[in-house]
């Protein structure tokens, strides 16, 4: 030890102490052998408030490694906050490679989307939780709901849903879309819309889901039947758009709404942000995209 | 060599990043059940315990995991002078009482039931099995299936558990609960969760 070193206080690698690590390791051990089962774990407090992410952070830092590509998406986006921050948090506490790609990225941490590319067996997808428990609305106490999984009672979640159907004539319910896991667990899918409900489904990636301020972690392995609950008259539909993304033209994909001036001007643009981009680098482009974009994509051998 | 020397070498020479490849080597084991995944020689624990199940134990255990050794690791001091010295781990004084359990011996190993299995409510409580084995090809064939596998996968541990596919027939019918099984080869591992199913056993 040197005692002129100016570094009075350094993080260990991926700012987690081992002892945490190895204790969230094996929740996750524990998560992937119980597809959809909330495992209990020891949350720690992190350098950024609950709600930020905590969860998906504290899952991160336990499994990467110096070789592993980060890729941290908010809403789809990379351009963010949220996404900016912890991307920015992984680079300096474990000095690892990120990137906005998602096909170069190992591990991808997203708030509330699944990226549109299709992910590969050699990705993992971290998702931040809010409230992990989708029973939690329907049932506040713990040791109810945790007793209504223990004996498969899902009775309740199929009766909101019906309800839904009685007041609007559809289950109106958009995003943090129950989900059943491999026929046993009711899951909630954190808040993601539920037109990425489908991509869980026997997804060739591994998908961790971290709660900080809720202290649970739980997962779905690859290749793992994730059912959206429906009725058999009303059975489970992704949302559609009547039109493309403005920006790159894209169908088949979740729009974000941007307000464009006080009239009520309005666009619909890919909520992916690296699939939009790489679509108008295709020279792929919707209604609104600026004209000069991809002119001068061609025009660069010119100059 | 004494045993204290023995106790004190052979762990992690780099225990961060160390613990890290072989925790990523557990976690894509477990989530492709049959998969091998290979590892470096990363400890070198007293014998009989091999180092890939050695390098298991000081990835994940610690002083809030009890560690059950069966009777071969038992009755070497210098292996429960290693696991304590490098991991920190109490000893569990029943199976049922661990959270992980290092089997040197599989073939003689008490039945699956006797360790932790969890509760309906908290099965994650239960015990996580460490078995050696020699290699993960030259045993009885093992025809997989469950969450994590596209299709089907395959693993040949030799010199399992007696009435192995029978014990993990019933392991299965306990689901949530039930343990889960990391097979430890030499430099390499594989994972049998509790969702994986045993489909047929070829002679």
């Amino acid at each position: 030890m040197n005692a002129q070193s100016t570094d009075i206080a350094t993080y260990n690698f991926a700012y987690l102490d081992e002892q945490t690590k190895r204790m969230i390791r094996r929740a996750i051990l524990k998560g992937i052998a119980i597809p959809g089962y909330q495992v209990p774990f020891a949350s720690r407090e992190m350098p950024m408030p609950y709600g930020w992410g905590t969860g998906g952070v504290q899952v991160t830092a336990s499994i990467i490694g110096p070789d592993d590509v980060l890729k941290v998406i908010d809403q789809g986006a990379d351009d963010t906050t949220n996404a900016v921050s912890i991307r920015a948090f992984f680079k300096k506490v474990a000095k690892v490679d990120v990137t906005t790609e998602t096909a170069r990225a190992t591990i991808i941490q997203t708030r509330h989307r699944i990226p549109e590319q299709p992910l590969t067996a050699s990705q993992v997808l971290v998702f931040q939780v809010p409230i992990p428990e989708p029973l939690r609305f329907l049932e506040p106490r713990e040791t109810e709901t945790r007793k209504m999984h223990a004996l498969e009672e899902y009775g309740l979640m199929h009766v909101k849903l019906y309800e839904d159907i009685a007041k609007h004539g559809r289950i109106a319910t958009t995003y943090a879309y129950p989900v059943k896991v491999e026929g046993r667990y009711v899951m909630d899918p954190s808040p993601t819309p539920k037109f990425d409900n489908p991509k869980m489904h026997r997804s060739p990636a591994l998908q961790l889901f971290g709660a900080g301020r809720e202290k649970r972690i739980y997962a779905v392995p690859p290749f793992t039947d994730v059912v959206s609950l429906d009725f058999e008259d009303h059975p489970f539909e992704v949302q559609t758009f009547d039109q493309p993304c403005a920006l790159c033209g894209a169908e088949n994909v979740y729009l974000d709404e941007v307000i464009l001036d006080d009239h009520g001007g309005h666009m619909f643009v890919c909520s992916d942000t690296d699939h939009c981009e790489k679509r108008q680098a295709d020279g792929q482009h919707g209604h609104l995209a600026p004209e000069t974009h991809s002119a001068s994509g061609k025009m660069e051998p010119v100059e | 060599m004494d045993i204290t020397t023995q106790s004190i070498d052979g762990g992690f020479a780099e225990p961060v990043f160390n613990a890290q490849v072989v925790f990523r080597a557990i976690m894509d084991a477990i989530a492709r059940p049959g998969t091998v995944q290979n590892l470096p020689q990363l400890a070198r624990p007293p014998a009989p315990l091999s180092a890939t199940a050695g390098a298991v134990a000081l990835a994940l255990c610690d002083n809030d995991t009890p560690v059950w050794l069966d009777p071969r690791l038992q009755a070497e001091a210098s292996v429960k002078a290693w696991v304590g010295f490098h991991t920190g781990a109490p000893l569990a004084n029943t199976p049922a009482d661990a959270h992980f359990a290092l089997i040197a011996n599989p073939k003689e190993m008490a039945a699956l039931d006797g360790f932790a299995q969890g509760t309906q409510e908290y099965p994650d409580r239960s015990t996580t099995l460490i078995l050696l084995v020699d290699d993960l090809a030259s045993g009885p064939s093992l025809l997989l299936e469950g969450p994590g596998i596209e299709k089907t996968s395959m693993i040949a541990p030799p010199g399992m558990p007696r009435h192995f596919v029978e014990q993990w027939k019933q392991n299965n019918q306990r689901f949530p609960r039930g343990v889960d099984i990391i097979l430890a080869a030499p430099g390499s591992l594989a994972c049998l969760p509790r969702t994986t199913r045993i489909k047929t056993m070829e002679a």
